[in-house]
């Protein structure tokens, strides 16, 4: 080290201490500039960030639209139900709480633990449910016991109450969780999985209005995901209330009408087309859906041979057997084929080609006027008339009055039955049409199917004078403002034209049916009303041989799957007409017997509660 | 003894700035704090009874002529290298990491007392053997292996941290005593070396920290969460700032570690760009005041002094900022005067009380 001149002082000691604080000063104005790009140039990203990070968007589900009957019935409604949920982030001991509440619930710890894992994929704030719709004494039980619960709290949810119960099952339908197909449709836009939406008839058909619209809220979290306070809150709007045309009280006496018995019944307001009722059977409990159905009763629903899931007032298809009369007589007045006076001879059969064609009175009706042939329900008068009148008129009269296709009804699953013409057999079945196919058909048998709806439309333009009206069930939906917007009836869709006195005819002979002495269908009668009416009896089977009637004895009993279906058409009262009912008993054996008291409670009820 | 002009001669400047950063540093700490409960004593006030133990210290440390520090460069650095083994063998096991002696009343942490020591050493090696020459590479071998020893240990405590601040210290020092040109040539090459072959012995977490910096966004919830939350906690400040203790990412939790190595992150968020350019001036105004204390000190141990304590807080503050804005990876480098935590609170304030010291006694030749 030189001492003459201090290190010190040197001029490169000096220098140094200038380059170290611009290096300094470089560096800090490094960091100076980072602080500018993270703070002014990014801060709108950054703060956008900041943002997202503590808060979260809950949604608020909205209660469900209610359901009310012509009347203001309640239908359906919501009902509050509890449910017991786990808040992840508070439990410490799983398996020590799920032990403890397991007792308490009655429910096994495993079940518990496969909920948790399900809602594992659920955000951390989310509750995850692990009890649906528990009593109330089951939910005052968890209460009491919180303090050794920690995590497990009780939600209240609304779920859907199905206050008319089965009676209302078909038209109402039920709720389920959304598919991933109805997911990915545009059909259930605004859902997320887990959602519950409407799986059948009108819970289905008009599920947009009646879900309403989900609400959100806007929440403060913190790391955990803990809520801290809400922000903002856009309440959800309920779903609509909607009113039907339905009649609670004509919905239960139809059920209770009907018995043990299986089949459907539809009724109809013979001048708007509104539906009344319209019951199927045997019904379910469509609370088992908003319970949470098992997968047991599910399977049992679906095994039921008699298919309680079915709409059979829709999708029933048979054969309108004898209440098809009226449209071939109808037919055959307007082609000239015959008069309401022609006299048919009916000896119990009629002879066409190599094969006989039995009266369903084997004993046959004798001399055969239109009148006593639909009283007595004689089918040579209809065989012979049919087969003058041909398959081309009878089918087109037949199509007129709605046969062969949709009724436009608007709950879904609706069929159309099957009204044969020549160029459908060719299509379907590659055949030739058989004059044969015309006879049987001239008595509603054959290849004709028919849904209970089909043959309401056509009972109320019998009524009615010939306007074929599309059947309605939705009476108002409620407006925006709370209003009940009514929706406007009737709707026409064809107005038949047949002449005054054909109308009459008809009438006359369907009155007969129920009201004279001989009619088929007396046992729908209703005191102090005149009804018109229609027995019909639809074989499942071909008709027996003769030589296999002869074998069956007297009281050998059919089996129940081979057993004829019973039906009924009708309208009350004749000289000014509000309810036309169709019934169709499965099985039944006898229109006059099984379905017509059917028909005729349902008409009594009816009117006895009009004036 | 005590001279009058030693007082007349104090540098108040260098105080109130120190003062000037604690109380920022206080504030901040209330603001990040003051949404937890459960600590007897408030987190602010601990702090503040830290630095009031700092002050003491460093005003002590003035009462004595620092020019008696170079014959005790030695025995501090021995005792220094001592504590870090005595922490190697028996210290406290903290997050898979040892670092502490636990003395009862506080965690001593032998690797803030070894920045101390080494700065003292080398000031002393320094002063006597700098020229105008400069270093050349052979003289350096024994200088060499008086830093390797220390940060051989510190590495294994492991803390990557520490280790690189001594280097950078007593690198900034070396350089400033003159180095050949040739020597600079092959000592960049060499830490070129040592860089690529420190890759490979890195802890996995260490490892995961320098690829997680690259590329931060890859996986926000694991660990480039800490310079995800933190970037969005400096930049969501904006130009003004969300206000006091307005901040959601710190005040919801979503810093990490935010009243340690992150306060800034806070502050950034709370005060927004106009405060943080203020701190960062006043933080480059301690810098250069650092500076210039050492160059006019007395002598040349007092130059290389105070050049060491300039240079340990330049690179905390640098490497500290640098982290918790995105610009380096994440070493557990806190900010001095800033940061919650007494032990390197004390040791920033055993190094300004060192500054003071010299700075004091620069006519007394």
């Amino acid at each position: 080290m030189n001492l003459a001149v201090k290190w010190t002082s040197l001029p490169v000691v000096r220098r140094r201490f200038v380059r170290y604080t611009l290096f300094a000063a470089a560096v800090f104005l490094l960091l100076t500039l980072r602080l500018w790009y993270l703070q002014v140039i990014s801060y709108e990203e950054l703060y956008e960030r900041s943002v997202k990070n503590r808060t979260r968007l809950l949604v608020l589900d909205a209660p469900r639209g209610a359901i009310y009957d012509r009347n203001g019935d309640l239908l359906v409604d919501n009902r509050p139900s509890f449910q017991i949920s786990v808040l992840r982030q508070d439990v410490a001991e799983r398996e020590e709480l799920f032990a403890r509440l397991s007792r308490l619930l009655d429910i096994d710890p495993d079940v518990l633990e496969a909920r948790w894992r399900e809602g594992l994929r659920l955000p951390a704030y989310r509750p995850v449910p692990l009890a649906h719709d528990v009593s109330r004494e089951t939910m005052e039980r968890v209460q009491e016991h919180s303090i050794e619960l920690p995590g497990i709290f009780i939600e209240t949810r609304p779920v859907r109450d199905y206050v008319a119960g089965g009676a209302m099952a078909h038209v109402i339908g039920y709720l389920g969780e959304i598919t991933e197909e109805e997911l990915k449709g545009d059909r259930f836009s605004g859902y997320r999985g887990g959602d519950l939406v409407g799986k059948v008839a009108l819970e289905r058909s008009y599920d947009e209005q009646l879900r309403g619209i989900k609400g959100q809220q806007l929440v403060e979290v913190d790391v955990q995901g803990r809520l801290l306070r809400k922000l903002q809150m856009e309440a959800p709007r309920p779903g609509r209330k909607i009113r039907l045309t339905l009649d609670r009280e004509l919905q239960q006496a139809a059920l209770e009408a009907f018995g043990e018995h299986a089949g459907a019944a539809v009724a109809l307001d013979v001048k708007t087309g509104e539906l009344l009722a319209m019951v199927s059977l045997p019904t379910y409990d469509p609370g088992q859906f908003a319970r949470g159905i098992t997968s047991e009763e599910w399977r049992a629903l679906l095994n039921d041979a008699r298919n309680p899931l079915q709409n059979k007032a829709v999708s029933g298809q048979y054969p309108p057997a004898s209440t098809f009369k009226m449209v071939v007589a109808l037919a055959a007045l307007r082609e000239g084929v015959a008069t309401a006076g022609r006299n048919i001879h009916c000896a119990g059969d009629m002879e066409l080609g190599d094969s006989r064609y039995r009266c369903w009175q084997r004993r046959g009706h004798g001399d055969t006027d239109l009148h006593k042939a639909l009283r007595e329900s004689c089918d040579v008068w209809f065989y012979q008339v049919g087969l003058e009148l041909g398959i081309d008129k009878l089918s087109a009269a037949a199509r007129e009055f709605g046969f062969g296709s949709e009724t436009g009804f608007e709950l879904p699953g609706e069929r159309p039955g099957i009204m044969p013409t020549r160029q459908w057999k060719r299509t379907t079945l590659n055949q030739p049409w058989y004059a044969g196919e015309t006879v049987i058909a001239a008595i509603g048998q054959g290849y004709i199917l028919s849904t209970p709806i089909q043959l309401a439309v056509m009972t109320a333009a019998l009524a009615n004078g010939g306007q074929v009206l599309r059947p309605r069930i939705i009476a108002g939906i409620e407006g925006d403002g709370g209003e009940m917007a009514a929706v406007v009836h009737p709707d026409v869709r064809r107005e038949l034209a047949y002449a005054p006195e054909h109308w009459q005819a008809i009438r006359s002979g369907m009155e007969a049916v129920v009201g004279e002495v001989r009619g088929t269908g007396r046992s729908a009668g209703v005191e102090g009303s005149v009804i018109a009416g229609k027995t019909g009896t639809a074989q499942v089977i071909r008709r027996l041989s003769d030589e296999e009637e002869e074998q069956l004895t007297g009281d050998e009993v059919i089996p129940y799957r081979n057993r004829s279906h019973a039906l009924f058409v009708g309208y009350a009262p004749v000289d000014d007409p509000q309810i036309a009912v169709a019934v169709v008993v499965e099985h039944g054996q006898s229109g006059g017997r099984a379905a017509a008291p059917i028909a005729g409670a349902m008409m009594e009820n009816y009117l006895q509660r009009q004036d | 003894m005590f001279d009058r002009r030693l007082i007349y001669n104090f540098d108040w400047v260098l105080l109130v700035t120190v003062v000037l950063l604690v109380t920022a540093g206080l504030v901040n700490l209330y603001s990040t704090t003051a949404g937890w409960n459960g600590a007897a004593t408030p987190f602010y006030l601990k702090q503040l009874i830290w630095f009031a133990l700092g002050l003491a210290v460093a005003l002590g440390l003035c009462l004595f002529d620092y020019r008696r520090l170079q014959y005790l460069a030695v025995h501090g650095y021995v005792i220094g290298v001592g504590l870090l083994l005595v922490v190697m063998v028996s210290g406290r096991v903290t997050m898979g990491a040892a670092r502490w002696i636990d003395l009862g009343f506080f965690n001593l942490q032998p690797s803030e007392v070894i920045k101390i020591m080494m700065i003292l050493l080398f000031a002393r090696l320094l002063s006597k053997t700098a020229s105008a020459q400069g270093y050349a590479l052979k003289e350096l071998w024994r200088p060499a292996l008086w830093l390797l020893v220390p940060v051989a240990l510190i590495i294994k405590q492991p803390d990557l941290g520490t280790s690189i601040m001594v280097v950078l210290i007593v690198a900034s020092m070396v350089l400033f005593a003159g180095l050949q040109r040739a020597t600079l040539v092959c000592l960049g090459i060499l830490s070129a070396v040592v860089m690529v072959l420190g890759w490979f012995n890195l802890h996995d977490y260490q490892r995961a920290r320098i690829k997680t910096f690259l590329s931060p966004d890859n996986d926000p919830l694991g660990s480039g969460y800490h310079i995800l939350q933190s970037k969005i906690a400096v930049g969501s400040g904006g130009f003004f700032g969300k206000g006091f203790i307005q901040g959601t990412q710190s005040q919801l939790s979503f810093l990490p570690e935010r009243h340690t190595d992150f306060a800034f992150s806070v502050f950034a968020e709370e005060w927004g760009f106009t405060g943080c350019v203020i701190l960062l001036l006043l933080y480059f105004f301690l810098i250069a005041w650092g500076l210039y204390i050492a160059r006019r000190a007395g002598d040349q141990f007092g130059l290389f002094l105070a050049l060491g304590v300039t240079a340990m807080f330049f690179w905390h503050i640098v490497v500290n900022l640098a982290m918790v804005i995105g610009l380096m990876p994440v070493v557990g480098v806190p900010l001095p005067f800033f940061s919650y935590g007494g032990t390197n609170l004390v040791t920033m304030m055993v190094g300004v009380g060192l500054l003071l010291n010299v700075s004091m006694r620069r006519f007394m030749f």
